[in-house]
């Protein structure tokens, strides 16, 4: 109903009851409005004040407000006021714990989720639902939260709020009446929101004499403070300088500070139950600190730990190498840096002949993949190349060994008994005229249809198994052509399948290019080698002598290109006037030899490489502000 | 457009030189290049520094004056190369390019010359050689160029075919190629033609009728150069926009090979890359001082020079190049201080192209152990690196960059 003016109305962290507290998230597509409706529930709340207002307020690092999307997740604490049933006005506070909005993340979304009794669904009023939030609202619905569904972007001149809100009732079961409208960007309908989350999140329970027990739903790596740890007290409560434990590992740390965001980092006297705030431990690396995990006082601990951890797996591997080698111990640096703040980030040091000393990196899925590679590209100033990313292959020999494969280079060449590969559950929603694309699509990368559902008569939804392997190799950009750009795609590891895998190698002249080396489908490796080969014919600029590009299957050729022998590469005239000119191109060649890789005796530029290496996309979700 | 000068340093208002560029100038060969902007139209494949009579408009740089700025520069010359041991040699060679010289009178190119004489003096046997028109070159012009003390035409016939030759914009009628040479032998002096081989559309047969059409002219000397699409150009517009295709490398290593085959056939033995010559007194002795690194002076708009590791380039258009030579002034627009390394790069880069080739010696470490790779690989004579010169071969001459860049290490 209103802010609370008084501030000693406010009730103060760990003594807050917890009748009066409500924790919700927003669940939202990336370009529905959540930050800019998070700004406004500021607002009007009085959290920030108006003077020290901005845009995407709680959206700290440059890459997040640049692209629109929210990587790490952050909880602010807002008194809210509503009116009491026998007049005057009870305080209230709200947590809003904001959910990184992408599929690589749905573990912390989980997480996130798993701090909140409800969840506001926030959909476009112009656009209506997309796959990735109906994913993450089915997830709220099966963590039993309270959705309270709402319209965004009502004050769009293209808005279609009938129409969608009949589309969000059906999904959720309730009355398109129910539906609220709002207006992020004006404020219109925030403060009937706030009273709704109040009236309709169910306020936390726990045991407030049982020993302490919060989840960690994020972690992050702060220059000047260490690990900063957000939590989700469920029972008993926390206090400054008491030591804790985390659960999973039972190491001890002293809590140098515990507090609350509202929405800058404020210090309190603890923490009670069902409430969220802060840590900091002094520990320096989020792997001190993961997310999921549970915290528990060292001197009196909790029997057992809150369910639902899981360490992290990366899905997506990809050889990360600096341009100029001389930036090998830089990537390192960085990695090590980035390490600190990203627990799901693994690497390991590799060679490639082709493009020298770098690492391999597994990553959560592709928006992961191109959010470290940004970073360090922008933060550390390197020039990186990728390779091809690849999954991971658990490999069976007829002889009964096993191996796990996470670049192509090491599949074995032996007799192999089977090959598995990762599968995902997908889901595609999309208009309806554009089911026979998406069908024909996701048949041509070895997906298998699960089933199908109208949303309304014109939109559908599509679920399908995917190969991951077919879903990181520009799967998300054709299924953007296909559909002129209205589907949107989500999904979600579902375990592991045998498929009928190979490994198509380039050589150059006989010597294998491991940078190029993939895994397809057998039946795809004819189509994959005549792409690679053909391309390289066309980036490799002619050397003195013919060089076969060939693609091939273990010993077994199966295409092949020519780059003919180079003929003349002499500039014709040079005379006195042209000598500056011609030296100074030479010393400019000079310069561009340095950047050539040799593979055997042919000269490659390294730009040939990363063109080669280039998908047209990554197949992620690019920014859209 | 023509072409943009180099990036350099500023040449001083007198133009004067380092003395370490003149300490030992008695003891090196000089030439003479002298550089008439002028055409009557602008050939689309051409990014020489050149304007045509309206493109001048308004700058007081006219024909008319030519001689006198050339002449100026000239006398500033002899006061920069002026030193207080013995100067400069006489001049061995004098090179008349353009543009299109002969859009001068020949008097004017004639008082040029005079000028060279007066300034260094002109060595007696002198190759003093001007560029032409073959429009424009009748018996009477060639015996006035005799006279003037020309001993040398070069002809720019490029094609004998005519549908080559419109696509190059080139406005002679081949058929005055024949009598322009027989003006000019008439006249007692050298003749050399100019051709120009894969001009888009031109087919191997063409390129044979050129070839053939010269050999059946019997000049001194032929130079053939594969057409280069050149920025800024409007043929390199045509070939961006598609209109013609883009000259093809394959192609031009098939005529040059041709060239080879007939030329050496009927007697002409490559000297350079790109010229032939019948015997070695028909060679063009002021292009061989180019790639030996002699001194040379650049006269007129755009010319560059070098003296000594000191090369320099004149302002481009004739307007102010005109104003500075009459202020007495250094028409210098930028110069380049060569370092050792640098000069040394330069007499690979250009020792290399010729048929003498390069003495071993010459060579950095690694461009001596590039030299077998180069010979197996069928780019470097073997014979003539036996005998410590690196010599190409006719893969070799066509491959030349690739030689350049490995035995510059």
């Amino acid at each position: 109903m209103s802010p609370i003016v008084q501030p000693e109305a406010v009730p103060q962290p760990a003594a807050t009851p917890p009748e009066v507290l409500r924790n919700f998230c927003i669940i939202a597509h990336i370009d529905h409005g959540k930050s800019t409706l998070a700004d406004r529930m500021l607002q009007v709340t009085g959290v920030v004040e108006p003077r020290l207002m901005r845009d995407q307020y709680l959206d700290r690092m440059d890459i997040e407000r640049e692209r629109g999307i929210t990587i790490k997740s952050q909880a602010v604490r807002m008194p809210w006021g509503v009116a009491a049933e026998h007049g005057g006005v009870t305080a209230h506070v709200l947590n809003m714990i904001d959910t990184p909005g992408h599929v690589d993340f749905t573990y912390e979304v989980s997480r996130s989720l798993a701090a909140c009794e409800g969840a506001v669904l926030l959909v476009d009023a112009a656009q209506g639902i997309e796959a990735q939030t109906l994913a993450n609202l089915y997830l709220a619905m099966e963590n039993e939260l309270a959705i309270i569904p709402v319209l965004n972007k009502i004050d769009l001149p293209a808005a279609q709020p009938d129409k969608y809100a009949e589309e969000l009732a059906g999904l959720i079961g309730c009355e398109p009446e129910d539906v609220l409208r709002v207006s992020g960007k004006t404020g219109e309908g925030v403060p009937e929101l706030l009273d709704r989350i109040v009236r309709e999140v169910p306020a936390p329970v726990g045991r407030a004499d049982a020993p302490a027990r919060a989840m960690i739903f994020d972690s992050v790596y702060d220059t000047y403070r260490g690990v900063v740890t957000y939590v989700r007290v469920i029972d008993g409560g926390l206090s400054p300088r008491e030591r804790i434990a985390m659960m999973s590992t039972l190491a001890t740390h002293e809590l140098l500070e515990i507090g609350v965001i509202s929405p800058e980092p404020s210090p309190s006297k603890g923490l009670g139950v069902g409430e969220v705030g802060y840590l900091i431990t002094g520990v320096k690396d989020v792997r001190q600190s993961k997310v999921g995990d549970t915290v528990t006082g060292a001197g009196r601990r909790a029997e057992e730990p809150l369910g639902g951890y899981r360490d992290p797996r990366p899905m997506v591997f990809s050889g990360l190498y600096p341009m100029d080698g001389s930036d090998y111990p830089v990537l390192r640096e960085a990695l090590d840096k980035l390490k600190l703040n990203d627990a799901s980030l693994v690497y390991e040091p590799e060679t490639s002949a082709a493009l020298g000393f770098g690492f391999r990196i597994g990553f959560l899925g592709m928006l992961h993949l191109e959010i470290v590679r940004e970073r360090l590209e922008r933060e550390f100033g390197l020039d990186l190349i990728s390779t091809l990313p690849n999954v991971v292959y658990q490999v069976r020999m007829e002889d009964g060994t096993a191996l796990e494969v996470t670049n192509p280079s090491e599949f074995p060449s032996g007799k192999i008994a089977a090959v598995t590969e990762p599968v995902v559950r997908a889901t595609v929603l999309a208009p309806s005229e554009f089911i026979g694309p998406i069908m024909e699509l996701c048949q041509s990368r070895r997906g298998s249809l699960r089933g199908m559902d109208y949303l309304s008569p014109e939109r559908v939804e599509l679920r399908y198994t995917l190969p991951l392997a077919e879903v990181v190799f520009d799967f998300f950009d054709n299924l953007k052509s296909r559909t002129r750009g209205y589907a949107s795609f989500e999904y979600e590891p579902e375990g592991e399948q045998e498929a009928d895998l190979v490994k198509v190698d380039i050589l150059l002249q006989g010597d294998q290019v491991d940078a190029f080396s993939a895994i397809v489908h057998r039946d795809k490796a004819y189509a994959y080698g005549v792409k690679m080969a053909g391309k390289l014919k066309e980036l490799i600029p002619r050397q003195q002598f013919e060089v076969p590009i060939q693609a091939a299957i273990g010993s077994r050729v199966i295409a092949r290109e020519n780059i003919r022998a180079i003929r003349k590469d002499v500039l014709a005239k040079c005379y006195g006037g042209d000598i500056s000119r011609k030296r100074k191109l030479l010393e400019k060649q000079k310069e561009g030899k340095k950047r050539m890789k040799m593979v055997g005796s042919v000269e490659v530029p390294q730009e040939a490489f990363i063109a080669a290496l280039s998908q047209d996309g990554l197949g992620t979700e690019k920014t859209r502000k | 457009m023509p072409p943009a000068l180099p990036a350099g340093d500023p040449v001083p208002a007198d133009g004067a030189l380092p003395p370490a560029a003149l300490a030992g100038i008695d003891r090196r060969r000089i030439g003479v290049y002298v550089h008439v902007p002028f055409c009557r139209v602008r050939c689309g494949y051409c990014d020489f520094n050149t304007y045509t009579v309206p493109e001048l408009g308004g700058h007081g740089a006219t024909l008319g004056t030519f001689a006198d700025a050339a002449v100026a520069e000239l006398d500033l010359a002899a006061r920069v190369l002026a030193t207080d041991g013995p100067g400069p040699r006489e001049v061995g060679t004098v090179f008349v390019g353009g543009g299109t010289p002969t859009m001068l009178p020949a008097a004017d190119l004639g008082r040029v010359v005079a000028a060279v004489d007066r300034a260094w003096g002109l060595a007696p046997g002198a190759e003093v050689t001007t560029e032409a028109n073959p429009d424009t070159v009748t018996p009477q012009l060639a015996e006035q160029l005799a006279a003037a003390g020309f001993t040398r035409v070069s002809l720019g016939m490029q094609s004998a075919v005519p549908q080559v030759l419109a696509t190059l914009d080139r406005t002679h009628d081949p058929a005055h190629v024949a009598t322009a040479v027989r003006a000019v032998r008439d006249a007692g002096l050298q003749v050399s033609l100019d051709l120009i081989y894969g001009t888009p559309g031109e087919s191997l047969a063409d390129w044979r009728t050129s070839l053939e059409t010269v050999l059946a002219l019997e000049p001194d000397h032929v130079s053939a150069y594969a057409l280069v699409v050149e920025e800024g150009t409007r043929l390199a517009a045509q070939v961006r926009r598609g209109e013609v295709p883009a000259p093809e490398d394959d192609d031009e290593a098939d005529k040059y090979e041709l060239a080879e085959d007939l030329l050496s056939r009927a007697g002409y033995d490559w000297y350079e890359i790109s010229n032939w010559a019948l015997g070695p007194q028909a060679r063009c002795r002021h292009n061989e001082g180019y790639w030996r690194g002699d001194d040379w002076w650049g006269v007129g708009p755009g010319a560059h020079s070098h003296v000594g590791g000191v090369r320099w380039w004149n302002v481009k258009h004739p307007g102010p190049y005109a104003a500075r030579v009459a202020a007495g002034r250094s028409p210098g627009a930028g110069r380049e201080l060569l370092t050792r390394r640098q000069r040394e790069d330069e007499q690979v880069m250009l020792g290399v192209r010729l048929a003498e080739g390069l003495p071993l010696d010459q060579l950095g470490e690694d461009g001596r152990l590039a030299v077998a790779g180069l010979v197996a690989s069928g780019l470097l004579d073997g014979r003539a690196a036996l005998a410590g010169r690196a010599v190409l071969t006719l893969r070799g001459r066509l491959l030349a960059d690739t030689v350049v860049h490995r035995l510059l290490g």
